[in-house]
Parts: C-alpha cells; structure tokens; sequence
C-alpha cells in the first residue's frame, strides 16, 4: 500500500485519538463496580454472552481478590475471553442484558471487569489449564483466528496433538505452519478444523477501482492497527463505500486519523444499514456526513490520471421489501453528481471462501457461500472436517467465532473417541421452568 | 420543631445525642469541637491511672465497597495524666454549661481509689459519672473493665463506693460479654445506679493477615482479641438495650450505645427505650459532623410523625418485644412479587429454592420467565422480601383466615409435653 498522503494532524495527536476508548479499571474502580453486581441466579448476562461466560462467578472473583480463578473461569468458556474483553459489542450482548441496566440503567461494566481479570492474570504468568495427556491423535486446525485458537485450546486441553496452519505471520510468536493444503491435511490428521473467516472485501465493480487513493477498509484497519502511523494512509476528504459495522470502523478510524471531512455511502436508508446502533451513534458523534441512498458509479481521476480526485455518485429509489425484508434499490437517471475526495475506502462486506472449499469433497456451502454444519458438533458433510467461525455464520462477532470452536473440539473428541464432553458453556444449563399459570 | 432536648437521670443535654467515651472525648479541644458541632453530651474518655498503649490498636471488617462495618480496637483508658484531664474538664464545662459532660472513670477495685478520683470530679463540675465495666481487653487482665461487668456482684460494690462519695447521678457502663444482659443491669441498680448504658465493645478477633499469617491488629507479630463495635454490633446492642427496658426491676434511664451512625439508628435505641444515644465508631469514620443530619433528621422524622418532644418517642415500641412464646402462631404472611418492578436477577428464585421452601418456580408469562410464588406453599418466612434487589418489588402481605390469635405459651398449657423452637 503506498502512502502518498499527509496527515493534516501530527503523529502525536493521532497517538492520543487512538488511545483506547474505554482505559483499564484501576484496582479500586473494579472492586467497587465487582461488587455492585448483584450475583443473579441464571444470570441475564450469562445467556446473553455467546460462550456463556459464568459472568457473576468470575464478577465475585474479581470482589473476592481471586483474579486467578476469576481468569479461570473467563477462559474456561472463552479461550479468547482477554481479546473479547476489548472487542465484543458488550451493548448488545452480556451489558445489554444486564438487571443493572434495567434497574438502573448503568449496567455492570463486564467487559472492562473482564479485560481487568484476564490482564492481572496474564501479567502474573500463572499457568490456568495444562495440557491433557496425550491420547495419540492428531487434529490440524485451518487458521489461527478466534474460531481456530478456541478449537485449538479446548482439543490441547483435551490431549490432542493440534497443529495450527496461518498463512499470515503472527505476531506474538504463536507457533504456526503456513497456507495449508487442504487434500494433505485430510491425510495427515484425523480431523480437520476450519476456520479461515472469510475472504477479501468484494468489489465495487465500478471503474477507478484501481486508483491510487482507493484502499479496501480491511487493509486500511489492519495498516492502523500496526500503530505506524507513516504507513497508515489518510487523506483530507475521505469517502467510506458501505454501511456495515466494517465501514463504521472506517470511517471513525479515518476522523481520528485527522481527516478535515469523512462521508459515508450507502445506497439503502439509515434504517436498513447493517451496523449496531450504537456503532452508528458512535459515527454520528465523530461528525461523519451520511449520504444515504446514494451509490458510487465511478471513481474519477486527476489529471495526471493515476490519482482519485472525486466520487462520482447516482441517487438510488428505494423499492418494495424483498422475501428477505430488504427494500431493492434502482438507480434514479439522470441523478449524478461529482463529490471531491482523495480518498475511499471500500467496505462492502467480505466475499465467502468458495474457491476454498472447492477442494474438499464433501463440503457443502449453503446459497449464501457458507460452510453447512451440524449445528451441535459443527461437522461438514465431509466427517472428517469440522468448520466454525464467519466462515460458518458468514461473519459476525469474535465470540461467536470463539463459541463454535468450542463446539467444534467437542465434536471432533466425540468423533474421534465417542466420549461426550461439556465445555465450560457450550451451552446454557436453566433450571426448571413452570409451565403452569 | 421537635424538642429534642433531654433529661437524663437529672443530666439535661440539648439533644440525645452524646459521643461515647473513646478517641473522640480524649481531650477538651476534642469535645469542644463536638459541642460546636451540635453534640449535646460527651462521656469523656476513661480517666484512671494512666496506661501505655501499643502499636497498632485498631482493625476494621469492610463489607464490599463499604468500609468499617466493624471496628476493633485494643486501646486501653486514657494515656494522660488526670490533672491535665481534669482541668480540662473544668475548663469545657464552664464554656458550655448547657452541654451534658460526664466523666467515665475506672480505677483499681479498691473503696478509696474510687472515692478519691469521683470526688475529684465531682470538684470540676461535670455532670456525672460513668463507670466503664466494659472494656474487655487489656484492663480485664488487670481485674477492671469486663472483669467488673461480668461478675453482678462486684458491679453491685463498685457501684455502692461511687455512691458513697458523691452526689453525682452515676451510670453504669455495661459489657456484652455476658450470656444474659439482665444480671449484670439489676446488680447495677441495686448498686444505686441512676442510669445504664450499653454496650461497649464485643470480643473479637477481626480477621487475619493472609500474607503475614498474623490477626490484625499486627503488634510486633503478635495480636490479641480486641473490642468490637461499628454498625454492624447494631442489633446486637438494641437487643440488649430491650432487654433491660423489659425488665422491671432495672428501671432507670438507658444510653444506648453500638452501631449508632444515623439518625435512623439513634431513633430505633430511642424507641426502645434509650433516652440518650452515645456514638464512636460513626464519629471516628466521618468526624463530628454527622451529628448535624443526625439532628436535622430526628426533628423532621418527629415532626413527620406529629411526635412534639423526643420524650414521646422513648420506649415506645418496648411493648412491642415480647418472648417467643408470646407470638401469634396463626398470623400468617405470604410473599408477593410485583413483576412491573421485577428486574430478573432471579435471586428470589435460588433463595428460595436453597435456603427456604421451594415455592418461587420460575414461570414462562408472555415470552419472559418470572418468579412466581406459590402462596399455598409459601411459610412468609421473608428472605426472597430481603434478597430483591428492586425496591418495592417484593412485598409481604397478610393473608387473614379468620382465625383467632394462638400462641405457643397458650398451646403448651394446654398440652403437657414440651414442645420445641428455635
Ligand atoms: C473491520 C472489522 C471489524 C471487526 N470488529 C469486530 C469487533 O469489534 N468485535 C468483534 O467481536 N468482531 C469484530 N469483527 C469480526 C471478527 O473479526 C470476526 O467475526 C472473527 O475474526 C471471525 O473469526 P474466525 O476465526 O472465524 O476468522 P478470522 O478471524 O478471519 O480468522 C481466519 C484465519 O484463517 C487464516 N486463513 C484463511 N485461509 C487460510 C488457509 N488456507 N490456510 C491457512 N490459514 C488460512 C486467515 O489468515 C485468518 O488468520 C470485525 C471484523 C472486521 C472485518
Ligand atoms: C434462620 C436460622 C436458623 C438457625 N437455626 C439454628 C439451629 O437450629 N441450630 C443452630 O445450632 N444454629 C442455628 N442457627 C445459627 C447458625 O447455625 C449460625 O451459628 C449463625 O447463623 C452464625 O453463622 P453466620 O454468621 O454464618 O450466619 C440458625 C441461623 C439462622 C439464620
Ligand atoms: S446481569 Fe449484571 S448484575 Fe446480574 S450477574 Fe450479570 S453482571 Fe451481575
Ligand atoms: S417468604 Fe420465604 S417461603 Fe415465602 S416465597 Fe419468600 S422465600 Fe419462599
Ligand atoms: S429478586 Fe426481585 S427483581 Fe430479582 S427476580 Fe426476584 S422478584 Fe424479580
């Protein structure tokens, strides 16, 4: 990616913009929130958290001074509990469904409670599982991201001899072998997991696409998150093609980036963008200028040819609600106008693997490109591979990668041994309910 | 406005509200501050012969955020000398004559020492005296405080010898650790007591250092037990404080003591039959300025109620205690849960469900789970009531089958075998 952009704002500046939102609890500040938690029974929080995290034990840990068991149980049932902690939309999930909130409508802070135990546990260096004795069979696990790592821990736990495959590097030294054949591993193990998330950002399919200035958001996030600020792109006038929480991403990371003026394109209405609420909130108060109903039709040059220089758009009429609800759009003729940016950034959602798992027999995908599973043990119609994570659900949440990981050790153990095992929330256990009254 | 003004034993405060002998009454500076404060009385603190302390001397139980629900301590009497004392004492009264100042005194258990040091008060001009039967660490060792306490009838002598020497309306100040509070009360009477006041501190080890392996408070490695008190000795020292306000041949004024932070507190000690409140711990936390709501918040509650003088308050609902036996066995009580209120932490439920009699079964109402309470099966016994996080929630209502009034004592007349509560 070249960076032919200044920052209008100094490395500095962007530094502190890019200081986390939400800081670390102190000590003093997560006891007291720790023990404002009422410690339901069956929690609210508890069902509302993907890998149903026993919230109020590892809440009371926290009260109670044991950080280590606190950790324990984060872990137990959420091997990314420490990541999740920073990155899950606790609004919609555990926070939103907390009593605290609707009493009083501050909910317990679980996430940062969350990231305050697994950080004090990690800095300790306390080992919190072991690995199970080896029972002599092997699993490879495709891809090293929330759904693989899970998968991956739940099987070591269990006495697997797991090999990871990433075809990234990753940092943090994580043990891992490279792009992964797939017809290979099949041979090499006696079961496979796949987790490979989905594929690149998918097209505008408009010309100017190649563009100089013209970045696809998940490089653009990705180059952020390296925190070299030199490299990170950004222009004065930036324009975001899409509406979804990757695009909201964009368009906040490219305000705190310095950009004077940041738009975002969406050819549907605010109320069918595909973004959480409080995502969208988020954008609005970082002054983002929405053009809704509104598609990009080209990208226009400069003179020299080879740089962007405007957006050239059509207005879109919205149509009547398809089978799925979503209203079809049409170009409105004659409608097009010219935006002056220098820079966009693509965020129309990820294509699905299909090349992928192509070469699997057995596989199947559903209409939507994504892996068909047994929902309870997440095995593919080959029953030798199992698949979790956005390439199952087509993208979602970390969480919801890190919950079908789990599932899916507990379906390759039963495969492999014919031993049902239950991980620490594979799934929710409610007392009776009374069918009377 | 309420009159909040008192007489206790022939000792007249401007409100019920005294500091208890302890740090807070240590010196004149101390109580003179607390007079302008809006104290209306102060035990000062222990005068005898003065002792060395050791280091540390305090230790506290918190309970969540909230810190100090307890307090020990292994403080013994005052560590100055009694002419600094007394004439600080002269001084204090003479500057505020309509503040009640008492002195509270413990000395070897001998007729003369006794006599020498009430009559040296005496000469200051204090109000009264009250003799610390109390304190139970350090001086018990030395045959005073608890020590005198515990045994009625040396509580019953000392007494006498005070009376002997001095005209001054005598308190006794007595110790909870006793398995009967009633002795120890009526042996002061017969001493001559014109007053009691209770409690003072509790026996207690207050917890231990999990990374030194020593209890708190840590002396050069070692720890002793110390005295308990702050709110959470509250209910122990109103029971004690009923006790004696039930019982005939007490019958003289009570400052209550224990636990005492708000104006709520001293109200429940007045209602059962204090006349004065002594407050520490509350003090020693927040300083002298808590007893400005506790004022503010006594004389509107007495206004609220149309009560004209605290006096009209005192002891009040002392006939509202009564034995076990005494109790209505057919008065029953069921719970109720007001879902529009109900925020499902479903503590109701498990609380229930473990520590009482099953019948709170979640139930499906339009899509959500409820507690719901099965009143057949429902005892009243109240802790799903003390368990709701949301206020108003749950309430407890009377259920009234028309049947009349049974009491255990009136059953077991007519039954000749024994019969059995907890
Ligand atoms: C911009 C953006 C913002 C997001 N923000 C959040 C957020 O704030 N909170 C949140 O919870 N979620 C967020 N998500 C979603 C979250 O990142 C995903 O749901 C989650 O990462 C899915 O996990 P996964 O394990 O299924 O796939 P991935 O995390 O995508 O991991 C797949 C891994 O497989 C590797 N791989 C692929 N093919 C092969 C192969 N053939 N051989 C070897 N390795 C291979 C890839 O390199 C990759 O490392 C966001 C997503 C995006 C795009
Ligand atoms: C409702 C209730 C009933 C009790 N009944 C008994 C009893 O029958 N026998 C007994 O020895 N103690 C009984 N206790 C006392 C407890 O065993 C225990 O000694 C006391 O509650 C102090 O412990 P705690 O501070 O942990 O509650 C009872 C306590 C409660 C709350
Ligand atoms: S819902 Fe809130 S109060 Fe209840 S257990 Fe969870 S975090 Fe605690
Ligand atoms: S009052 Fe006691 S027995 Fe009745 S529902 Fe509540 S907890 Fe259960
Ligand atoms: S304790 Fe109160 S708020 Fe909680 S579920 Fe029961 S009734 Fe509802």
């Amino acid at each position: 990616m070249s960076v032919t952009h200044e920052t209008p704002i100094t490395f500095e500046q962007i530094e502190r913009n890019f200081r986390e939102i939400a800081p670390p609890l102190t000590e003093a500040e997560a006891v007291m929130e720790a023990n404002r938690c009422v410690y339901c029974y069956d929690a609210p929080c508890t069902r509302a958290c993907p890998t149903h995290i026993d919230v109020p034990s590892f809440i009371k840990k926290i009260a109670s001074g044991n950080l280590t068991g606190s950790a324990r149980v984060i872990f137990d049932a959420n091997p990314i509990g420490a990541t999740c902690a920073r990155v899950c939309p606790v609004d919609v999930l555990c926070e939103g469904a907390c009593v605290e909130k609707t009493l009083m409508d501050k909910p317990i802070e679980i996430g940062r409670l969350q990231r305050y135990a697994t950080d004090a546990a990690t800095s300790r260096g306390r080992e919190l599982f072991k690995a199970g004795v080896s029972n002599g069979k092997s699993v490879g696990i495709v891809g090293s991201g929330p759904a693989g790592l899970s998968c991956a821990t739940y099987l070591a736990r269990l006495g697997y001899d797991v090999t990871i495959y990433e075809r990234k590097e990753l940092p943090g030294g994580l043990d891992t072998y490279g792009m992964a054949s797939l017809g290979e591993l099949e041979t090499s193990h006696d079961a496979v997991f796949l987790g490979v998330g989905l594929g690149a950002t998918a097209r505008l399919g408009i010309p100017g696409e190649g563009l100089e200035g013209v970045y696809d958001a998940l490089d653009f996030i990705e180059r952020i998150k390296t925190r070299e600020w030199a490299s990170v792109p950004i222009g004065h006038t930036v324009a975001v093609v899409g509406a979804g929480n990757t695009a909201i991403d964009a368009v906040t990371q490219a305000r705190r980036l310095g950009a004077e003026r940041v738009l975002m394109i969406y050819r549907r209405s605010a109320r069918e963008m595909p973004a959480y609420q409080y995502e969208y909130e988020l954008a609005k108060q970082d002054a983002v200028e929405f053009w809704w109903q509104t598609a990009p039709v080209e990208i226009v040059a400069d003179a020299t040819g080879s740089r962007v220089a405007s957006l050239r758009c059509v207005r879109m009429e919205l149509g009547e609600p398809d089978a799925s609800g979503r209203r079809s759009t049409q170009p409105v003729a004659g409608t097009e106008f010219d935006i002056q940016v220098d820079m966009v950034v693509k965020a129309l959602g990820q294509q699905k693997r299909l090349d992928l798992f192509g070469q699997i027999s057995g596989v199947e995908l559903d209409a939507a490109g994504r892996v068909r599973v047994d929902k309870g043990t997440m095995q593919t119609g080959n029953p030798k591979f199992f698949a979790g994570g956005d390439c199952v659900n087509g993208g979602r949440e970390a969480v919801d990668a890190s919950q079908m990981g789990k599932l899916a050790a507990q379906g390759i153990h039963f495969a492999l041994t014919g031993e049902r095992v239950e991980l620490a929330g594979a799934k929710i256990v409610s007392p009776k309910t009374s069918g009377l009254h | 406005m309420a009159d909040l003004s008192v007489n206790f034993a022939g000792i007249k405060s401007p409100n019920p509200f005294w500091l208890a002998s302890a740090p807070p009454t240590n010196m004149g500076s101390m109580v003179e501050r607390a007079f302008d404060a809006g104290w209306g009385g102060a035990v000062w603190k222990t005068l005898g012969e003065p002792i060395r302390n050791v280091c540390s001397r305090l230790a506290a139980i918190d309970l969540g955020p909230q810190r100090m629900i307890g307090l020990n301590n292994i403080e013994l009497i005052t560590d100055r000398s009694l002419d600094v004392n007394l004439k600080e004492i002269r001084e204090c009264k003479r500057k505020y004559p309509k503040h009640a100042l008492i002195v509270s005194l413990m000395v070897e258990s001998r007729r003369e020492a006794w006599h020498d040091i009430v009559r040296q008060v005496e000469d200051t001009g204090a109000d009264g005296v009250e003799l610390n039967f109390g304190c139970p660490h350090g001086m018990s060792e030395r045959g005073m405080g608890a020590a005198m306490g515990q045994v009625p009838e040396y509580t019953s002598m000392v007494t006498e010898w005070v009376k002997e020497a001095s005209s001054l309306p005598v308190i006794v100040k007595l110790t909870p650790n006793v398995t009967n509070i009633v002795p120890p009360g009526r042996a002061a009477v017969k001493g001559g007591a014109d007053a009691i006041s209770l409690i003072n501190t509790i026996n207690s080890v207050m917890g231990v250092n999990l990374d030194t392996l020593v209890p708190h408070p840590n002396v050069g490695g070692m720890a002793a037990h110390g005295g308990y008190c702050g709110p959470a000795v509250k209910p122990i020292a109103l029971n004690m404080v009923s006790e004696l306000a039930r019982d005939r041949e007490v019958g003289v004024p009570i400052s209550g003591i224990g636990g005492i932070s708000t104006w709520r507190d001293a109200a429940e000690f007045l209602l059962l039959g204090a006349t004065t409140v002594q407050v520490c711990t509350a003090v020693m936390h927040y300083g002298y300025r808590i007893v400005e709501d506790m004022i503010d918040g006594l004389s509107n509650y007495l206004d609220d109620k149309g009560f004209a003088s605290v006096h009209d308050i005192i002891g009040r609902s002392v006939e509202r205690v009564t034995d076990w036996g005494n109790l209505d066995l057919n008065y029953k009580t069921v719970a109720r849960i007001d879902h529009s209120k109900c925020i499902q932490c479903n503590l109701c439920h498990i609380a229930c469900e473990d520590g009482a009699h099953q019948c709170i079964p979640l139930v499906q109402m339009n899509g959500t789970r409820f507690p719901v309470v099965d009143e057949a099966e429902c005892v009243g016994c109240n802790l799903c009531y003390l368990v709701c996080p949301s206020p108003g929630c749950i309430s407890m209502v009377r259920l009234d089958d028309g049947s009349h009034p049974q009491t255990w004592r009136e059953l077991s007349s007519k039954q000749p075998e024994t019969m059995t509560g907890d």
